[in-house]
């Protein structure tokens, strides 16, 4: 597949096909859906972080007038461990999942859902909760990794025995897994560095902050089938899982995906899904259950906590001899860390000899870990992102050119092993160097930071189907919920296609039934693998348009070519012949009388997403009496592949830079010594107000992915990798501080001043 | 939220008294804007409590300036008291304080009665009410009574206010020539945020630029907003040099028993006290030379 | 639980309903009006998706009780376009792309109605500073702040 240069609808950036639903109100997110008989599910959260259940009474509850269903871990089944199940970006294992939805035998973190009743107010609901029973053997609270690799710390999971090792381990341990990736020689890369810089960063725990709480509405029918209405990044992931988790044959359950208000990630696993219809179920009425904000700081998202140690030894000329990474990231209460893939993404901006990356999986008392928009690579990002600029300085290099030194190109072997097709990671250092940001004056007290980051792009499962109407518009269906737009960029794709106006094209997102399967939205995948689907759908509608002519035209389906919206004899066919172009609306309008409705279907797994790599550069000002940093610019620049619709991409890119911000400067998990979140709120969990930042310049590199017939890569994710020691180097360029542990929030900050 | 209990808005103050009386010895909060209040009850508080709501009562809900003094009805929405130019000329600091509480929605509602009723020691609306050394109207069961504003909070959470009462409105001096205020607070986010510290500075200067009376107050380093005499000490007959008000800065980063929690550290607010100090004073300096 | 009866001017329209005492502005919208544009993120102020008009000003709807409603002006998102016309905002967050997730939508585009109705002509810092109660977690605000000052300037009657 090549990719072509001039496009009538590519690139453009209209308006979105649900966009009038959404600035009026009537979009319908995970907490707008009613249904008849409505009641409202409520569930009894884990006062405590760890510990052993030892009774649970339902019965008070069930007498509360007015509930009509209580259930706990008992009521489903105790899933076997099922290794390696795909919750969309993240490795998961049914068993883990089920006791996450509802513990069983132990809570593992404050907040851990416990029980969970149906009544027919919510303060029922709540009242009702209140009256469960519950007693537990309090067990000493794991908080943070120190604590929870400390010989003879104690165990969450008895029967955890750590993974990764080259010989099994005999005893459990709180260490989930490990992982090793390495090439060449360490020592002797080492050996041929002139300076080596070797230090160790953290990342607090931190929420994805979507600003719609997790909502569901479930019923259960009389023939047994269920019905599930949710804000999901992935309807059919909620099909399995809550089937799984339920003990059910997943053909029962039909999954509706709402809009959805944000997911980041947080939204590719399912928490209240199976409770809810397993109250429907006991209830006999459809059942609304909508996480408190509390709750959803408690007991959803977040992304780990982290640790990680970077030893790298550079030449001179600025050219990296080795780097030695060992990282350690905080699973929550079961494995499965975005580890893996801070590890994998560690290295892979740079073009490496010699390197060692190692990466320890911990389980400790806090919410389990969820993917949160390229899960991992900021953790690591930040580390090393941060190593290069501390020896930029030291050789006093331009941090844009040490860079540039060591870019990974086509043909680099990624540290994970794929050796690399065209990517942009050189265009956008490039691009950067020649922004006007870049070598823009700054005053006392401001600094700039420069800083690049990798995501891979997902590819996975998609399928999508295109219907001609028969006044020659098209609906699109996907099951790809859409949360930042990809909608339009479907019917850009199609209208490109087809050659048909866009404003022609509707595109919607479809419950599990009537659209083929779909993973989640998520990895930055749905533009670049379900618009593949779509290409691939419209390329067949084009197959029967082409067949359509040639009938009424009485030529082979060979000798019509399709251009512009039209079906055209080819130049052999036409010689002599007075035949006029036929518009698709003309074809479709005819449909009847040359085989019926002009539909078709498409199906795959796309492989070759096309890694996605940005640079971003962050001006800052710091109060060195506060040691409060305002952002006072900052620039985005992202290779895109092809920007399907503009808007839409530099939207993916501040979003992500921002979001980014608020983890360097302000956002984490804050806990007393017990495990229980402090700052379980908006207002404490202090995400970006409009007020703190400035506006977010963006620059769209455009390095087409030969896998993608528009050229298309992800965007969604890779501009937060960067952004957190964007900020962090720019600190240290304006004050003189390396700020190694985040958030560099004021109070830390004016203690390294005064202390430097 | 949990059911039950009444909901009354009286429209006037004799009205809200028999309304207090008739719940005599049941459980009763007073609704003003009701942005503290209604997470409270969101929370499970206050369960089967009587609400008086008084935005509907003239007196709680005016801002007057008479010739000798400021009238600010205790519900009084934060939006009205930012948008009155009179009041802002005569007590800058005053409305700065409470313009800093919440977002605009909040600003909507959010009162002086509340947020010092509130009596959280972080409140912003609270240090420059104090240091503008004024008194309130107190009504409750037992009648109408003066009281300083100072007097009100006296821990947090907790006010000397009696069961039933609730303050109608803050009477508050005209401002001398020559004085002025200003407040400042420091948050790690620029909106929407508590405040890790506050100070309010109340000066007076004569035509030479020297101190001639001073009132610092400053939040969240003490239970209550804490009255800084020493610093207020230290600034009275004195110019008001960058030697002085860094002096000034170096006591207020002395005082108080701050707190360490998610906000910021005892270190850190011991800090942030003494910065904004100096801060506060300078500008309430340079506003009370040109109030000449 | 006795049910409190409430007249209020909704959109624009006399609107009666029934609300328990203690339940908030915002849930009787939702639950017992159905009207669920206005969103709720937080129910303690702190987010601004369940921002109203309530007698012009713009108000948290998590944050007003049900029965102080009584003799008030209500506007939600629902009322904004009027008549079948989008409000200039709600064109300029649609030409702007100042949406993404969508679900901040309706309480940015209410309070900022109400900023363009007091302030017509306001700099980027105003309009920062006056939405930074609306909390949007996808776009990093810079198209919710064009879009803003590309309606009030539609609203003043410039050419784009």
């Amino acid at each position: 597949m090549s990719a072509k240069t001039t496009y009538k609808w590519i690139g453009s950036s209209p308006v979105r096909p649900d966009g009038v639903d959404k600035v009026t109100g009537r979009a319908n997110f995970g907490a707008d859906h009613s249904e008849p008989g409505m009641i409202y599910g409520k569930v009894l959260r884990s006062p405590i972080a760890h510990g052993r259940i030892q009774s649970i009474n339902l019965t008070p509850a069930l007498q509360v007038p007015g509930v009509l269903a209580a259930i706990c871990g008992d009521d489903f089944p105790d899933a076997d461990a099922v290794q390696g199940m795909s919750s969309g970006e993240s490795p998961a294992d049914m068993r883990d999942i089920a006791r996450n939805v509802m513990a069983r035998d132990k809570v593992l973190y404050h907040g851990h859902p416990i029980a969970a009743v149906a009544a027919m107010s919510p303060e029922i609901a709540d009242e009702a909760l209140k009256h469960i029973q519950v007693t537990y053997e309090a067990l000493p609270p794991v908080l943070n990794l120190d604590q929870a690799m400390a010989k003879d710390a104690p165990l969450l999971h008895e029967d955890q025995i750590t993974r990764g090792l080259p010989k099994k381990p005999t005893q459990a341990s709180n260490i989930a897994a490990v992982l090793n990736l390495k090439r060449g020689d360490l020592e002797t890369g080492f050996s041929q560095a002139d300076i080596i810089i070797e230090e160790t960063y953290t990342t607090p725990t931190a929420h994805q902050g979507y600003i719609e709480p997790h909502a569901v509405i479930a019923r259960c029918n009389e023939d047994g089938r269920a019905a599930i209405w949710c804000c999901t990044q992935g309807p059919f992931v909620v099909r399995s899982l809550s089937a799984q988790v339920l003990g059910w044959d997943m053909g029962r359950i039909k999954v509706t995906p709402s809009e959805i208000g944000g997911g980041f990630g947080g939204k590719t696993t399912i928490y209240l899904e199976p409770l809810a219809v397993k109250l429907a179920e006991k209830s006999g009425r459809p059942v609304k259950m909508v996480m408190s904000r509390e709750d959803v700081f408690r007991a959803t998202g977040p992304t780990s906590a982290s640790r990680t140690h970077v030893k790298l030894g550079m030449n001179k000329a600025g050219k990296i001899t080795a780097a030695d990474v060992k990282l350690e990231c905080e699973a929550g209460a079961f494995k499965g860390s975005p580890m893996q893939t801070a590890c994998m993404t560690a290295l892979t901006c740079y073009d490496l000899e010699n390197f060692n990356i190692t990466g320890y999986d911990v389980v400790v008392n806090k919410p389990k870990a969820a993917a949160y928009r390229a899960p991992g690579a900021p953790l690591t990002a930040f580390a090393v992102e941060s190593a290069i600029d501390q020896a930029a300085k030291r050789l006093g290099l331009d941090p844009i050119d040490i860079r540039l030194n060591n870019a990974a190109k086509e043909g680099t072997v990624a540290p994970y092993g794929a050796k690399f097709p065209p990517i942009g990671l050189v265009e956008t250092l490039q691009a950067a160097k020649a922004h006007p940001h870049y070598c823009a004056p700054l005053k006392p007290n401001q600094g700039r930071g420069i800083a690049s980051g990798f995501w891979f792009n997902a590819g996975m499962q998609s399928s999508a189907a295109i219907n001609l109407n028969e006044n020659g518009t098209a609906t699109v269906i996907t099951a790809s919920p859409d949360i930042g737009g990809s909608r339009a960029s479907m019917a850009l794709m199609t209208a490109e296609t087809l050659g048909i106006p866009y404003a022609d094209v509707n595109a919607i997102v479809a419950d599990t039934e009537a659209a083929g399967y779909c993973d989640v939205t998520g990895g930055s995948r749905t533009t670049f693998a379900t618009g593949r689907a779509v290409i691939m759908a419209a390329e067949k509608v084009i197959v029967s348009l082409r067949e359509r002519a040639a009938a009424l035209w009485e030529l082979k389906p060979e000798q019509v070519e399709w251009r512009d919206g039209q079906a055209h004899p080819d130049s052999e066919a036409s010689a002599g012949a007075d035949i006029k172009p036929l518009s698709l609306a003309e074809l479709a309008l005819s449909a009847a009388k040359t085989g019926g409705p002009i539909s078709a279907k498409a199906s795959l797994t796309a492989q070759g997403a096309g890694g996605g790599f940005g640079t971003q550069i962050c001006d800052v000002e710091v109060d060195p009496e506060t040691g409060k940093t305002e952002i006072i610019r900052f620039t985005v620049i992202q290779d895109a592949g092809k920007a399907i619709h503009r808007a839409y991409v530099e939207g993916q890119l501040q979003g992500g830079a921002v979001q980014g911000i608020g983890w360097a400067l302000n956002e984490e998990y804050i806990y007393d010594e017990k495990g229980c979140m402090q700052n379980a709120s908006f207002l404490d969990y202090r995400m970006p107000v409009a007020l703190d930042l400035p506006m977010i310049d963006t620059v769209i590199v455009e390095v087409p992915n030969p896998n993608h017939p528009f050229g298309v890569r992800g965007v969604g994710e890779t501009p937060i990798v960067p952004a957190l020691a964007a900020v962090a180097n720019a600190i240290d360029s304006a004050v003189d501080a390396r700020m190694t542990d985040l958030p560099i929030n004021p109070p830390k900050l004016l203690k390294q001043l005064s202390t430097a | 939220m949990p059911s039950a209990s009444t909901y009354s808005r009286p429209s006037s103050l004799d009205e809200a008294l028999t309304f207090i009386q008739s719940t005599s010895g049941k459980a009763l909060k007073i609704l003003a804007g009701g942005t503290d209040l209604l997470i409270q009850m969101r929370a499970g508080l206050y369960p089967d409590t009587a609400l008086l709501d008084i935005k509907n009562i003239p007196e709680t809900m005016s801002i007057t300036i008479e010739p000798n003094q400021v009238r600010i009805g205790a519900a009084a929405a934060a939006s009205e008291i930012c948008a009155n130019i009179q009041l802002r000329q005569l007590y800058p600091g005053l409305v700065e304080g409470i313009e800093y509480i919440g977002s605009t929605q909040i600003q909507s509602r959010a009162t002086f009665g509340g947020n010092l009723c509130n009596a959280s020691p972080a409140a912003d609306g609270v240090p420059a009410l104090i240091a503008a050394g004024g008194t309130c109207l107190i009504v409750g069961p037992e009648g109408r009574r003066i009281n300083p504003i100072s007097t009100i909070c006296t821990g947090p959470g907790e006010t000397a206010l009696g069961q039933g009462e609730f303050i109608a409105e803050f009477i508050l001096p005209i401002p001398k020539p020559g004085s002025a205020d200003a407040y400042l607070r420091f948050t790690p986010r620029n909106e929407m945020d508590i405040a890790v510290v506050g100070v309010a500075a109340n000066l007076s200067v004569d035509a030479d630029g020297t101190c001639t009376r001073a009132q610092v107050v400053i939040g969240a380093i003490a239970p209550t907003a804490l009255v800084a005499s020493d610093v207020a000490a230290c600034l009275v007959d004195q110019p008001l040099t960058p030697k002085i008000i860094d002096k000034a800065g170096e006591i207020a980063s002395q005082l108080g028993s701050p707190l360490t929690d998610k906000r910021g550290t005892s270190e850190y607010r011991h800090q942030i006290a003494g910065v904004l100090t100096k801060r506060a004073i300078k500008i309430a300096a340079e506003r009370a030379k040109k109030a000449h | 639980m006795s049910k409190q009866h409430i007249t209020t001017t909704l959109n624009g329209e006399p609107t009666e309903f029934l609300c328990d005492t203690r339940q908030t502005l915002l849930d009787t919208l939702r639950n017992e009006l159905r009207l669920t544009g206005t969103k709720e993120g937080c129910a303690t102020g702190d987010c601004g998706a369940c921002t109203v008009l309530l007698d012009g000003k713009a108000t948290c709807s998590c944050l007003v009780l049900g029965v102080e409603a009584e003799g008030k002006d209500i506007q939600t998102i629902e009322g904004v376009a009027h008549e079948g016309e989008l409000h200039p905002l709600q064109t300029a967050f649609l030409n702007n792309a100042a949406l993404q997730c969508g679900v901040c939508t309706p309480g940015i585009i209410v309070a900022a109605k109400a900023l363009l109705e007091t302030h017509p002509n306001p700099t980027e810092k105003e309009v920062r500073y006056w939405l930074s109660g609306n909390l949007c977690r996808c776009t990093g605000y810079d198209k919710i702040i064009h879009a803003v000052m590309d309606a009030a300037s539609a609203m003043r009657g410039e050419q784009p």
